[in-house]
Parts: C-alpha cells; sequence; structure tokens
C-alpha cells in the first residue's frame, strides 16, 4: 500500500430538498463532513434519510440547494475524472463485451484503445473475470456483471470510489463474497471509499467510520468508528457489538 | 409411436449389428426430417390440400389452379424471361423509394429523438401525415408528379418513411438513462455519448422499422403498380386476372411472396451480425 495520494472530502452546511407534491422536502439539512484520504466511509440510514442523494451530490450528478463540497480544497461542480461511480445496477452497455465495458471509462476519457484494454485486462483480473473478457453482459450472472462494474470505475484509478448500495441487488451468498472482495480491492487501491448500504453488517465490515443520516427533522448525524482489525470476523463479539449498537441508533434493538 | 420411438429402435439395432457410423446418420437424418415436419408440415399440408382440391374438381381450377400450374407458369415466366423485366422494374421503383426513406427517416429519427425541441416542433404534422393513408394521398401524388415513375416511388417513400422513422425516434428514446448517466459519470461529452450509447442502443428499434419499413415498401409497390403502370409485378398480377391468364397471376402473387421473404431475410441476417450483443433476433 502507498501513501494516500488525495481524495479528501469536505462538505459544509450541505442541504438538499425535493419538491414532492407541492411541498419542499428537506432530505438533506446542513451537513458537514470531512472524508479522510484513503479512508472507506458507509453512509447508512432510514429510506428517505438523503443517503444516496449525497452521494450523488459526491459524484457531481446532483447538485446541491445550499452549502458545498470539495475535493482535495477544489469545489466540487459537476462530475470529474478523480471520482468514479459503481452503482446498484451494473449499467454495463450490452453491446459491448466484458473487455469492452471495462474499457469504457478510460476510453471516454480519451486513453488510445489498445492501452485502454491492457488497464481493463488488470483490473478485469483482479475481480477474478479474466476468462470471461470476450463475454457478453447478457450471459453474465448478477454478481459477475456487478465486478464487471466494479472493475470498470477501477480502471480509471479514481481517488475517490462513490458506491451507491452497489450490492443491493444481490443475493445472500454473493453479497458476503463480494463484500469481502470489496474490502480487498479497498485496501489493495489505496482509494478513498465512501458506500451507501442499507445493510449494517456491510457497514460494519467494510466501514473505517458509518455515518448515519437522520430521518427526522432536527436530528443530527452521527458518525461512529468501527475500530476492529482487518480483515474483520463476523461472528467476533466487538464486530456484533458494533452491530447492536447500529440497530440501537435505527431504534430496532 | 412417434417419430422419435422409432428413431430410437433404429438406433439400438442398429448398434447391436455393430454399424455405429451408419445408425448416428440414420438417427441425425431422423431428427432432420422430424425438424423440418414440425417446422414446416402445415404449409406442406395447406399445399397439398389445395392441390388435390384443385385437381379433383372441388373447386373451380379455372380460379383455384392446381399448384402445378402455377408453378409451370412461373418457370416459364422465369426461364422464357417474360417475368424478369417485370421483377427488375419493380426492385427498382421499391429499392429506390426504401433507400430514400432510408436516407431521410433515420437521420430525422436520430435528430428528433436527441433534440427535444425539434420533436416537439415536428410531431403534430408528423401525426398528421402518418393518420392519413399513402393510398389516399396517391390521387394528390399523381396530379404533382404525374402518372410516371416519380409519382409510384414518392407514394412507396411516403408510407415506409413512418414506420422507419417512429422507431428510430422510439429507438433514441428508449435508451436506458442510467447507461447515458454512467457514460456521463466517465466524462463523456453529448456527441460520445450519442456514438458510444445512444446509436447503438437504438439500432435494434431502428431495425423493427426497417423491417416494417420493407413491408410496406412492397405492400405499397403493388398498390401503385396496380394504377397506371404497364410493367412490373403488380401489374402482372392485375393484367393477368383481366386476361383471366390465373396460373400466371398466381405466379405474379408467388414472386411477390417471395420478395417479401427475401427481404425480411436479408434484414434479420444484417441485424444478427449487428446485433451479437442482443439474443432476441428474431
Amino acid at each position: 500500500m502507498t501513501t494516500a495520494r488525495g481524495g479528501e472530502v469536505t462538505i459544509r452546511d450541505l442541504s438538499k430538498s425535493f419538491a414532492l407534491g407541492g411541498r419542499q422536502l428537506a432530505v438533506l439539512r446542513s451537513l458537514n463532513l470531512d472524508i479522510r484520504s484513503g479512508e472507506c466511509l458507509v453512509i447508512v440510514g432510514a429510506s428517505g434519510s438523503g443517503k444516496t442523494t449525497l452521494l450523488r451530490i459526491l459524484a457531481g450528478l446532483e447538485r446541491a440547494d445550499g452549502g458545498a463540497v470539495a475535493i482535495d480544497g477544489k469545489r466540487v461542480e459537476g462530475v470529474g475524472e478523480e471520482r468514479a461511480v459503481i452503482f446498484q445496477e451494473p449499467r454495463l452497455l450490452p453491446w459491448l463485451t466484458v473487455l469492452g465495458n471495462v474499457a469504457f471509462g478510460l476510453e471516454v476519457r480519451g486513453v488510445s484503445e489498445a492501452e485502454a484494454e491492457e488497464r481493463a485486462r488488470f483490473y478485469i483480473a483482479l475481480v477474478g473475470l479474466a476468462e470471461f473478457s470476450d463475454a457478453y453482459p447478457r450471459q453474465l450472472s448478477g454478481g459477475m456483471a456487478q465486478r464487471v462494474g466494479i472493475a470498470r470505475a477501477l480502471t480509471v484509478q479514481p481517488e475517490i470510489l462513490l458506491l451507491d448500495e452497489p450490492l443491493g441487488a444481490l443475493d445472500a451468498m454473493t453479497k458476503i463474497s463480494m463484500q469481502e472482495e470489496l474490502a480487498r480491492i479497498w485496501s489493495e487501491e489505496n482509494v478513498t471509499m465512501v458506500v451507501v448500504t442499507h445493510d449494517l453488517e456491510e457497514a460494519i465490515y467494510l466501514a473505517d467510520r458509518v455515518l448515519i443520516l437522520p430521518k427526522e427533522k432536527g436530528g443530527a448525524a452521527r458518525l461512529i468508528d468501527v475500530d476492529l482489525p482487518r480483515p474483520r470476523e463476523r461472528s467476533e463479539s466487538r464486530f456484533v457489538r458494533y452491530r447492536e449498537e447500529l440497530l440501537r441508533e435505527f431504534g430496532l434493538h | 409411436m412417434t417419430l422419435q420411438h422409432i428413431e430410437r429402435s433404429v438406433g439400438i439395432g442398429g448398434h447391436n449389428s455393430g454399424n455405429g457410423f451408419g445408425t448416428e446418420a440414420l438417427r441425425l437424418a431422423g431428427r432432420t426430417s422430424t425438424r423440418i415436419l414440425s417446422r414446416y408440415g402445415v404449409l406442406l399440408g395447406f399445399l397439398a390440400l389445395w392441390q388435390i382440391a384443385a385437381s379433383s374438381g372441388w373447386v373451380n381450377a379455372a380460379v383455384l389452379p392446381p399448384i402445378d400450374a402455377i408453378v409451370a407458369a412461373l418457370w416459364k415466366g422465369l426461364a422464357g424471361g417474360s417475368l424478369l423485366g417485370d421483377i427488375a422494374i419493380s426492385l427498382q421503383r421499391a429499392s429506390l423509394a426504401f433507400a430514400a426513406a432510408v436516407l431521410v427517416a433515420i437521420p430525422l429519427g436520430l435528430v428528433m429523438g436527441q433534440v427535444r425541441a425539434v420533436e416537439t416542433a415536428l410531431d403534430p404534422i408528423l401525426q398528421l401525415f402518418r393518420q392519413t393513408s399513402a393510398l389516399a394521398l396517391y390521387p394528390v401524388f399523381i396530379l404533382l408528379l404525374g402518372l410516371g415513375e416519380a409519382s409510384k416511388v414518392f407514394v412507396i417513400f411516403w408510407a415506409t418513411l413512418f414506420p422507419l422513422l417512429l422507431n428510430t425516434i422510439s429507438g433514441v428514446k428508449e435508451v436506458d438513462p442510467k447507461l447515458l448517466e454512467m457514460a456521463r459519470v466517465y466524462g463523456a461529452r453529448r456527441l460520445t455519448i450519442f456514438r458510444r450509447v445512444v446509436l447503438p442502443g437504438a439500432v435494434p428499434s431502428i431495425f423493427v422499422g426497417l423491417r416494417l419499413g420493407a413491408t410496406t415498401a412492397l405492400l405499397l409497390l403493388i398498390a401503385s403498380e396496380m394504377i397506371g403502370a404497364n410493367k412490373g409485378i403488380g401489374f402482372q398480377v392485375m393484367n393477368a386476372q383481366y386476361n383471366f391468364q390465373i396460373p400466371l397471376m398466381f405466379a405474379a402473387i408467388v414472386i411477390l411472396a417471395a420478395l417479401g421473404l427475401i427481404a425480411n431475410q436479408a434484414l434479420v441476417s444484417l441485424q444478427r451480425r449487428l446485433c451479437r450483443w442482443s439474443n432476441t433476433v428474431g
């Protein structure tokens, strides 16, 4: 692992609301947060708490109503080359092979096809799909397709990887192995990772810190440090205690 | 006992006698004939019924001539060359009109699907034109362009335009917005998104338009050749009927059907080539 190379996020007084049936519905209210370079921050919160909205603002896909986001001191105005997004759906182009899809991000950014494919092959191997390079998306399982999406995001070597419920659509078994894979990739790639999830166990498995967004008006966002050695063991007593702490936050325990 | 049962027992017998290769070939032949029968059985039955009905006098053979008479007329027309000129002129009319429709409809549809303002401006007039039958407008085209080639090609072009245009527009508009957003996240500009996401995404729908357009072009070809033509397959159908050359009339109809099948098959195989990523090509 090399030293961190940036990817520090500063969020100041961020607010966003949506018009819903003639009313303004606030989803983010003056949020302040510093995301450290190279950390894995997991955002949880009840549905409607604005976790996906926050991620989309970080990605530059949505504009905040107030406040600002800065990355390494530079204000975020839209999408940027230092960020990559992994969505809940793999969002693969069905007419491109695995190789074509993974190289797509680089090609769009003007990298030559030969170089893009070479780098793509490296990341396809990293997610364990080397022998599927020439397969088309329709031939892949859900978990494999999501790996392709992950490889595509890694290929552009972002400083910040934004993941919007990346494993939300997968079955329980695939999900667990993909969580392990994400943890491995994060430790190998030295990248700042911001993950939105509604799976509390996933949050504890991946996170350096968990951000809990409040649902109700006036509630404050809370940060929990997850101080556990990696790779983490789900059945370990301290892991279970963190899980209970999170459940309490949601009033479920 | 089904065909497959027979096939199997033949196979076992062959194996006992030690002739493995021969039984394998036999089994393959049996399977192939089963496949052909299940696919074309009804069609063959229909033709057989026609032949029997016509040759045994159940129906008036002067109106529904037996298959062999139609085949003979077809052979005479093709081998003797008398129908070849008609085929050539018909193909020329249809393909000229079809090509013109492709050249106008696909670029226009791509722009209309992408640029909201253009679509909003053109939609009402296109809806009006589309709902007006091309056949109803044919007399208007004849008045404007005369009774020659121009009005024929134009009416085919006109009718072919709309299925192509509408399918191109919907192909562009139905490209998954999530894919567009994905491309945007990687920093793709508008033109890149169009070239790498919108265009390939619209291809299957454009092919639906092409196939519908080809069918429409042949339909309008015949209609236009039935009015004021002295050559062409459509003219031959009408002319043979006037002159009571019923086998020839059916021969011309068979040629039309064959042209339709060939055009559709050509488009399907082109689509297979271009859309290998999709397994939905039917």
